[in-house]
């Protein structure tokens, strides 16, 4: 063999941006969340004065920790080029079963894994439809939605107050460094965005991941095993809402059937803005966070603003809008030098 | 039949039956492939090459017969379970993920773990080392994405000997690369058949069968018509074989280059200094009615980008059109359909056929199209239209309420060519009608056209293959990194005058003005 065929042109320092742009395509979209987010910051610190405060700060994680696990979850099945509705009324579901079986007496170590069980167990459900019986993911999922609604209101139609002391030690315990504090549901969605993070990008199962994304048809030619990866996706957004139910129910010291109506839809926003590609193929379990950051600052800035938490929706809607169409070129551009 | 039998095979298919509802799609065939070879498989669409592949690939699970690889019998019920017998496949397709880097392509599955999982520093380097086993420096960090299909073409290749493949099956991997490209696969193809690969070759160029070759294997009609040596099959008899029938039809064509046009009156299409920044230098083009036109120039010399510009499947940003003496505005293919030009694209699959519909009614979307969704063409004018189309063009399965999906690649372009031709245009624009299809149906097209083109229609023709784009027009037009180098008459050129006119012609007159 002599014929060398070079097609990667030695990066001189010139180009060197030009080489990483190249590589890294697929970061742009995230690094414009972080650009986004660092905006919004500087920004209310500047309107409001006493906006970046370690306080603040701390709960802006804190009041959004549910969101950043059910992102999580959301990112592993929308890199497979799936959706999962269901996340929302999973977490309720979860939330009312644990408060209800809190209630009647069954300890907490019986009841947290049970949560986690219910929610894994949805998402196998719509896994399994996704997989073997072919069913579009927005139909499966949307199935998933009504059924841990349901179930949520046939476990109890009003909201069941949880006393269990592990439980509320979830939320109430505050581990305090100077101004800055955190919780314990804060250190365990961290944990999470960790664990998804390193899965995503380190084991050939979050590999699989990214080629069904890419191309479930390859994906299957090159011997993966795409079957189960695809199935395991909606189980770990299933598992996501189980804990993320648990969270909730530790942060609001409840369970109430009509949590989370709409929260799959403030998921999916927040792993778009995160840089993760609908279609699927791209993004990243980090990116999400960015995503949920950048919602949960909104949220915040209106609540300062004093304004109508309807404009949350608006905003996020219109940065949602401005990132599918800069991922849209994105991507236009990426295939155009092929 | 030549069988050497000194060489122990090192995949032996014995009696290999598959049935799909209605069609006995391989019929008790043997194939044998040996180490160190290039064997070739032959035959027409439908012949059951792919069913084949398949069966071997575990695509396809067997009816009956039996599979040793390695002497062993196996029973494959997926591709990973043929993978792991040292089977591997690329695609004409290319099976890859253009979203990941080239190395995590080459590596996928196989990527070497440490502690901490995916060692990516050790992906990359065993990635560039099999690369470089091939003769490739690429950067292994660059998404896929950013290179040549040639390119991703042997980086699935590499991936193949990542798994330690004994077996390699090329799909047709030729279909999409220009002659250069060729030339490097055949240079990798060639060192894979000194380390003792077996290597199944499917295409449909016949030169190149016959380049890389050793031994050429020939199904019809799913049955096995013999295996042979390939300097004991001269070229004719391998296209007997193949069609069983002899193949005078193409030859019988050549006549249409002599057609003499009249080039006096108004051109039914004039097209003057078109081009789009970027995509094609201003260039005329005139069709004459009656007239075959071939554009000829190798791929991504402009061709494809030139009558989408003339249909308006893009937008020009200079230049003028004019269809019969009349200026014409062409910003979307809705004006051209208007005025009588149709365009079939090459890519048959994603801008031609619509998979799920039978193959009447992708015949009759056209007219229907034509006319507006008001106007329903009625049942009967429906099936006159079917009927006359599907006698006239020889389409086969007979059958058309059949999804087109299941038809071969030659009769899906018969089809197509039949939607078309139901609009009755005065100027047809055919985007390498022949692609990818079997000898027969491509005489068939062949044929089709120049008999429209003596009837009066206006062809332009592009294709791949310059004998052809020779054979059948009147005129050519030659392209070359996307400008328009010059206007050919076919009957006062050979193949060898035209590869040498692509390859060399405006370098001496460029040279001059600098």
């Amino acid at each position: 063999m002599t014929a060398v065929v070079t097609e990667a042109p030695k990066a001189s320092s010139m180009d060197r941006m030009r080489t990483f742009a190249a590589r890294r395509a697929s970061v742009l979209p995230t690094l414009a969340a972080i650009a986004i987010l660092i905006v919004l910051l500087a920004g209310a610190q500047v309107e409001f004065g006493n906006f970046l405060t370690p306080g603040n700060l701390s709960a802006l994680l804190l009041d959004h920790a549910y969101l950043l696990v059910l992102a999580v979850g959301m990112t592993f099945v929308i890199v497979t080029g799936g959706i999962d509705l269901s996340v929302g009324s999973v977490m309720a579901f979860t939330g009312i079963l644990g408060a209800s079986m809190l209630a009647s007496g069954i300890p907490v170590w019986i009841v947290v894994p049970v949560m986690l069980a219910g929610g894994a167990a949805i998402g196998t459900l719509i896994g399994v439809l996704v997989q073997y019986f072919n069913v579009q993911p927005f139909i499966a999922s949307l199935a998933g939605l009504f059924l841990g609604r349901g179930l949520a209101y046939v476990v109890s139609l009003s909201s069941i107050r949880v006393e269990n002391p592990p439980i509320l030690w979830l939320q109430q315990t505050r581990f305090v460094m100077g101004s800055w504090y955190i919780t314990p549901t804060g250190i365990i969605a961290l944990i999470v965005v960790a664990i998804g993070a390193v899965v995503m990008a380190l084991t050939r199962f979050g590999r699989t991941v990214y080629a069904i994304g890419g191309s479930e048809q390859s994906a299957r030619l090159m011997g993966l095993s795409v079957a189960r990866t695809k199935v395991l996706v909606y189980v770990i957004s299933g598992l996501c809402g189980g804990l993320a139910g648990l969270l909730l129910t530790a942060y609001s010291g409840a369970g109430y059937p009509r949590y989370g109506i709409g929260t799959e839809l403030d998921v999916i926003a927040c792993v778009v803005i995160g840089g993760t590609l609908l279609t699927g193929g791209r993004g990243y379990v980090l990116g999400s966070m960015v995503g949920v950051f950048v919602f949960a600052t909104i949220t915040t800035i209106i609540s300062f603003m004093g304004a109508e938490q309807a404009w949350t929706h608006i905003i996020v809607g219109a940065l949602l809008l401005l990132f599918i169409v800069v991922q849209r070129a994105i991507v236009a551009r990426s295939d155009r030098q092929t | 039949m030549t069988v050497d039998t000194d060489v122990r095979p090192l995949v032996s298919m014995r009696g290999i039956t598959i049935a799909f509802p209605g069609v006995l799609a391989l019929d008790g065939v043997d194939f044998f492939l040996r180490p160190g070879e290039v064997h070739s498989l032959m035959g027409e669409n439908g012949a059951g090459k792919s069913t084949l592949i398949k069966a071997l690939t575990g695509v396809y699970a067997i009816d009956a017969g039996t599979i040793e690889v390695a002497d062993e019998q196996r029973d494959f019920s997926s591709t990973a379970d043929a993978q792991a017998a040292g089977i591997s496949t690329v695609y004409q397709e290319v099976n890859l993920c253009a979203n990941l880097s080239v190395g995590e392509n080459v590596m996928l599955g196989h990527e070497p773990r440490g502690l901490l999982g995916i060692d990516w520093n050790a992906v990359h380097r065993d990635a560039a080392r099999h690369l470089a086993s091939l003769g490739l420096d690429l950067d292994t960090r660059s998404p896929l994405a950013s290179h040549s299909i040639a390119i991703q073409q042997l980086v699935a290749i590499s991936r193949a000997m990542v798994l330690d493949a004994k077996v390699l099956i090329l799909d047709e991997p030729t279909s999409s690369l220009d002659r250069g490209e060729v030339d490097q696969l055949f240079a990798v193809i060639r060192s894979l058949r000194e380390r003792g690969v077996a290597i199944l070759f499917v295409s449909h160029f016949l030169e190149q069968v016959y380049e890389i070759s050793d031994r050429i294997t020939v199904l019809r009609n799913g049955a096995l018509i013999g295996e042979y040596l390939v300097e004991d099959l001269p070229r004719e008899a391998l296209v007997t074989a193949m069609i069983g029938r002899e193949l005078d039809e193409l030859s019988a064509l050549s006549g249409a280059a002599e057609r003499t046009i009249d080039r006096a009156g108004t051109p039914v299409l004039s097209a003057e200094g078109v081009g789009r920044k970027g995509v094609l230098e201003p260039a005329d083009l005139d069709v004459f009615e009656g007239e075959v036109v071939g554009i000829a120039g190798l791929l991504g010399s402009g061709r494809t980008e030139l009558v989408r510009l003339l249909y308006g499947a893009d937008k020009a940003d200079a230049g003028q059109i004019s269809v019969a003496g009349e200026r014409a505005k062409m910003h979307a293919p809705r004006h051209a359909i208007d005025r009588g030009i149709a365009f079939s694209s090459e890519n048959r699959r994603a801008e031609g056929v619509v998979a799920e519909l039978s193959v009447a009614e992708n015949m009759i979307l056209g007219v229907q199209a034509q006319r507006g969704w008001m106007r329903r063409l009625s049942k009967t004018e429906q099936d006159a239209i079917v009927a006359e189309y599907m006698e006239a063009l020889g389409v086969r399965p007979a059958d058309p309420t059949v999804p087109i999906g299941t038809l071969s690649g030659g009769n899906q372009q018969k089809v197509l060519l039949a939607r078309w031709l139901a609009m009755q245009p005065r100027l047809l624009i055919l985007d390498e009608p022949t692609r990818g299809i079997d000898v027969g149906a491509k005489a068939d097209i062949q044929r089709k056209v120049a008999q429209l083109a003596a009837e009066g229609l206006s062809v332009v023709f592009i294709s791949s293959e310059l004998e052809e784009v020779l054979r059948i027009t009147q005129r050519l037009v030659v392209l070359r990194d996307r400008r328009k180098i010059g206007e050919l008459d076919p009957t006062e050129v050979d193949l060898d005058g035209l590869v040498d006119y692509i390859a060399n012609a405006g370098h001496t007159e460029r040279s001059a003005t600098r």
